[in-house]
Parts: C-alpha cells; structure tokens; sequence
C-alpha cells in the first residue's frame, strides 16, 4: 500500500532541517494527514516498542538500551533527538523510514515524557515499559507526584509484555500490585548505597530527622547494583556478582544502567536474540553520558564538568557523586519553562557539602534565588551575575589552575555549551 | 521564664507539622529561615517536628506546617483532629504560626472536595475551601499592609474564601490567590500569617519571618531586640523574582 503521507512528511523535514526548524514539525504534518502513520508504521516491528520514562534519568538510559539491544545484533529505531513527546516520535519516524513508509528495525524503544506517554500508549500499547522513578520536578506541570505516578501507572498497565519497575522508588514499586496482565521485572540498589538515593518521601528531611517507617519486604530484583567505584560497578544477576568498568559517572547513572540492563535483559530472553552477558556487559561499560547529562569537556587543559540539576533530588545526588574539593564551582540557575519557574525546589537541597570551598560564581535568570539559598546554609558566594556570558567568562579566568565544575538547569545548560564551543570542543547535538 | 544561656538572649521553640507528610516543595526553607534568623538576631533556636502518632511537645514558641498532596492531607487527618484542640488553644493564645497551601487549608472550616465529600479542618481560621478541576499555578506578587509587597508561587487547584473572622494576608496584582474570583490572598488571624505562596515563602520575604519572630520573642520573653540580618541577597532576589513572568 503506497501512502502519500510519508513522502510529504519527509519533504516537510527536509525543507525544515534546512530552514534550521524545531524536528517535531515534520511530525506534526504527518501527525495531521495521516494520524495512523506512528500506530502502523509501529506495529510492524517484529519485537514491538519499548517505553523508558520516568522524572530523571530517561535520555541517558534510553541511550544505554538502544546500545545493549544493538550489541546482541539487534536493528533497533530509537527518538535520539530527544523529542520524547508524540510528535517527536512521529517526526523520528519520518527521518528512518523508506519512501514507502517501511521501518527496517527489530525493535523500537522510545524516551517518553510522563504525560506525553499516556497519550502514545493509548494508541500504540507498548511490549516493554522500563519505569524509572517520580520525584519531584516541574511540579508546576503535573501538580502533583502521586500523579505523575497515576501516568506511569497508565504506561504499565497498557503494557502487553513485560514492565521493568524500580524496586527502590517506593511510588514506582507500588504500581506491580494493580498490574494483573504483564510481568513485573524489577532492578533494584543494594541496602549499603540507598541512602545515596533519598526517595521523595525521604527528600523534606533537614539535619537529623528521623528515618521514614521501615519498608516492607522487598521483592526479588533481575538486576541489583551492588557497588559503585570510581570508574567501575559490581552488578548482581543470575546468582552471581560481576565487576565492569564503567565510562557513565555519578551514581544515579550507574543506576540507570543496573536498569537498562534489567529491560535488556528482558527483552533479549523473549527470544528477540540469545543474550550474551559478555557483550552485554561490554557495551555497558562503554556507554557514554546522553547530551548534556555529566558531560566533562577540556578548557585551558583542564577538565570542566557540566551537571545537569532540574530537580532536589537530581541536585542532591549531582552534589554527592561529583565532590567539591579541588574544585572551581560555579552554579547556573534559570527559571524558564523547561526548568520550572517556581525557585522552592532550591531549598530542599541541602548545600552543606559546598560550605569548605564556598562558591565561585553564580548566575542564571535566578541567581539571586541561589545566593540566597546558599547564605541560609552558610555557604560562601564570589559573585553573582545574572548573565551568563560573562559570568562564564569570569569563572573561567578567575580558576586558571583549577578543574572547574558547573552545576546547571537545562536551559542555562543550552546558553553555557553555547558559550563554551566558541573556546573549546562541545558535542554538537543534531 | 528565663532568657537562656550560653551569650543568647534566649531560646525559641519551632515546631514543624507534620513534615513528613506535609512538605510538597521546599516548605523546609521556610524552617531553616526561621530558625537561621532566629540566630542572626541573637536567639537560640530549637527545631522540632511533630508527625503522626508523635507526642505534643510542650513550649512551642512558632508553628509552621507545609503543603501537602491530596494523599498527605488523607494521612494526617485524623491525626490533626485529635490534635485540634491544642492548636486551637495555641493559636486563640497568640502562637504565631505560618500555614502555607495544605496546612493552610486544613486550619481552616472544612475542605470541599470536587465529588462533594467534606473533609472537616479544625476551624482555627474562619476559612473554607473548595476543590475545583482548575489549578492555579505561577509566580505571584501580593500587596500587603503589614509586610509590603510579598513574592511567591503558588500551586493549588483548592479555592478558599474568607468569612468575617478572619481578614486576607493581601490582594493580588499578580497571580491568583486564596481563589479566581475575589482577588485576595492568604488569611491573617491574631498571629497567625496563612497562604498559599511557596518559594518558599520566608526566604524572600523576611518582613513575615521577622514578624513571626518578633511575636513570639514578646510572647515569650516581654521585649524583643532585633540584630542585623545581612538582607542584601534577599533585596536583590526579590528585586529579580518581580520581573519574572507568570
């Protein structure tokens, strides 16, 4: 059956690449001509599509799938432009797909935002789902966590074959119990490295307050991450504990691959291909960071890390993975639509492990908001400036002799890579 | 009673409600404002938490209590009422207090929600609140006889209307407020200061932290000597947060 949508849709993305376009208007057109084209073009993938969502951790645990799944020989149709809503996956169909609408992939898995998601499985009813976690970020979004939870619930529940949950994440583990159709897998962190991940129950505490009511019994996990080293992870699976090096850094990451391998795993053994653990473990131990998330670049011959932070607990664990000592920090807080307009998040992340070096520079459209913050815990601050550009600048000559790390929401993120590749090497993302 | 020692002009009890279930977004600042003020003016602060099930501390000086989800609210209910008489003696006693969003709500009459079943408040604030299909969520600026003009956000979808008892915190310019149709914003009552606004609210508003403050210094030691928090920050994050679009 030759469809007239597909050449128009491509056509519409190749004029909107050249003018420079967003990559979800290609999506849109062919979303308006031809609402069946994501749901059919789908729906002949011989190992159906599998669904990452969750508050953290998405991109970079899409990424550490598409790449397992590729290295058991797998052909695998993935949204890499990080447009995780419908009209994204639309539009990334659009650029992998034959003039004639044919999709040449075993398999497609897809980084769906948490409300955007309901609505695509609504249409397309996953194989596989792999749910991350709920915590709190763009509240003002969703209203709500135990919403957020309610449409990762709605992603399970569609789901014909197999749901990955988080065993740790209280909100996420809970979702097993109002599934009856799919089989549950979890992954799961052992007891010595929890306390790194403060689940949003545990996230209000200040200073000495009492642990939340013990957890009940946990259930068996696929996968547990036992130990993080420097540059190396101890996972549990099939009985035995096995150790890789690893290029991801920062805990939450690592965590996220004890994840992606959990689902991986899942999908190799329903007979997609015969999973080899060694080149499993292999293609996990090179999986590098997703654009922007924990990147570390070189300026002035000297590392410069850039953190993603857009919610506490993220903030949290960026600030206890990546060790202040030794180094120049700089912090850049903005507050447009994609971070989260509302500031409160800052105080309910405690800043104390700053205090010995104090801060060098902030800025940001917030600035001000994390100078505050960052007086209230009794940490010092060099200076402030709302601008990016020359604070970068600024930061960047006052620490000639340092490693420098940024901790950065997204759209200073953008504005900061911006900066930085007019004076060194950035990644540039399509 | 007696200023307490070691060189501070004496010890204040803050007590937080309920944090475990009720602390939706960055309602900690708020603690940790108070109890960091309390210090740059010279006094000791003590931190306390009461959840569920805990016992009542004695001496309270300041209560604040945070927002909470629909399911925190469920959590802490019959808890809070069995409580009510005690907070209603506090409060009627002139206890300041802050109650923002959840806890603000609570205080009050009742809670009306959108299929019709009334959740009782322990009607410390002549108050009552309705649950809506609508949420009403941005920054907002408020307008303020006592503490100025006042900065924050808010993010409810719970529309509270004010009776005689109780007179509003302000009226709002920017954003919402207590509902959509009145154009008020939070409550005050004896020393009670009520709102919806997240922020959170204390840090760039150190007008209401020091009002909170004060009371409660003359409540409990006569006269209150303030010392010389260093607000520069805070001038200039205010000055930052007003230009921000809704």
């Amino acid at each position: 059956m030759f469809s007239f949508s597909v050449p128009l849709g491509k056509l519409v993305r190749r004029v909107s690449r050249l003018r420079g376009g967003g990559s979800a208007l290609p999506g849109l057109v062919v979303e308006k001509i031809d609402p069946g084209f994501m749901q059919r073009t789908l729906s002949t993938l011989p190992h159906g599509v599998a669904v990452v969502s969750g508050t953290n951790g998405k991109t970079t645990t899409t990424k550490m799938v598409v790449e397992l799944l590729e290295s058991q020989g797998l052909k695998v149709f993935t949204n890499r432009t990080g447009s995780n809503f419908t009209r994204g996956v639309a539009a990334a169909l659009l650029g992998d797909v034959d003039w004639r609408g044919r999709l040449d992939a075993d398999i497609a898995v897809l980084e769906l935002d948490e409300a955007h998601a309901v609505h695509f499985v609504n249409r397309v009813p996953p194989r596989y789902s792999l749910l991350l976690n709920v915590l709190r970020d763009q509240l003002d979004r969703f209203g709500e966590i135990d919403k957020t939870a309610q449409l990762l619930q709605h992603i399970a529940s569609k789901t014909t074959g197999t749901v990955v949950l988080n065993r740790e994440d209280p909100r996420v583990a809970r979702i097993a119990d109002t599934l009856d159709g799919p089989d549950v897998r979890y992954f799961g962190l052992d007891d010595s490295l929890l306390s790194t991940f403060p689940n949003d129950d545990e996230l209000r505490a200040g200073p000495g307050s009492p642990a939340p009511a013990a957890v009940q019994q946990k259930p068996p996990a696929d996968v547990v991450l036992r130990r993080v080293g420097p540059d190396n992870a101890d996972f549990e699976y099939d009985g035995g504990t096995v150790t890789t090096a690893m290029k991801l850094r920062g805990v939450y990451n690592i965590f996220n691959a004890a994840a992606a391998l959990t689902l991986a795993r899942s999908i190799c053994g329903s007979g997609a291909a015969a999973a080899d653990q060694a080149t499993l473990l292999t293609a996990l131990s090179r999986v590098a960071p997703a654009f922007g998330r924990g990147e570390s670049l070189v300026v002035d011959g000297l590392p410069l890390d850039l953190v993603l932070v857009k919610n506490p607990s993220g903030f949290r664990l960026g600030l206890k993975s990546f060790p202040a000592g030794g180094y120049a920090t700089m912090i850049a807080i903005n507050d447009n639509y994609a971070d989260g307009r509302d500031m409160s998040w800052l105080w309910d992340v405690d800043f104390e492990s700053l205090r010995a070096d104090g801060v060098d520079q902030l800025t940001g459209s917030r600035a001000y908001d994390m100078a505050l913050r960052l007086q209230y815990d009794e940490v010092t601050v060099g200076a402030v400036n709302t601008e990016i550009a020359p604070a970068l600048a600024a930061f960047i000559a006052g620490a000639t002799d340092k490693p420098k790390r940024i901790f950065c929401t997204y759209t200073a993120m953008l504005a900061i890579r911006r900066e930085l590749s007019k004076i060194t090497t950035v990644e540039v993302v399509s | 009673m007696t200023p307490g020692t070691s060189g501070s002009k004496g010890t204040i009890r803050v007590l937080q409600l309920y944090p475990r279930d009720m602390n939706i977004y960055g309602d900690w600042g708020n603690a940790l404002v108070l109890q960091q003020r309390l210090k740059w003016h010279g006094y000791a602060p003590e931190l306390l938490e009461y959840n569920v099930g805990d016992e009542f501390p004695d001496e309270v000086d300041i209560i604040v209590g945070g927002g909470g989800q629909d399911s925190g609210q469920l959590v802490i209910q019959d808890d809070l009422q069995s409580r009510a008489e005690t907070l209603r003696g506090l409060a009627e006693d002139g206890t300041p207090m802050l109650l923002i969003c959840g806890t603000y709500q609570l205080f009050g009459r009742f809670f009306k929600t959108r299929t019709g079943s009334v959740i009782p408040g322990i009607g410390v604030l002549d108050v009552e609140t309705h649950g809506t299909d609508e949420r009403l969520i941005g920054n907002v600026k408020i307008t303020t006889a006592e503490f100025g003009e006042v900065l924050g956000y808010e993010n409810h979808s719970g529309q509270t209307t004010l009776g005689p008892g109780v007179e509003p915190l302000g009226t709002v310019p920017k954003g919402t407020g207590n509902n959509s149709s009145d154009g008020q914003e939070g409550a005050r009552y004896r020393n009670i200061v009520a709102s919806y606004l997240h922020g959170s609210l204390l840090p760039k508003n150190p007008a209401i932290a020091d009002f909170l403050i004060r009371a409660a210094v003359e409540r409990k030691y006569g006269s209150f000597t303030p010392g010389d928090p260093d607000d520069r920050y805070a001038v200039l994050a205010r000055e930052h947060a007003a230009r921000r679009p809704r």
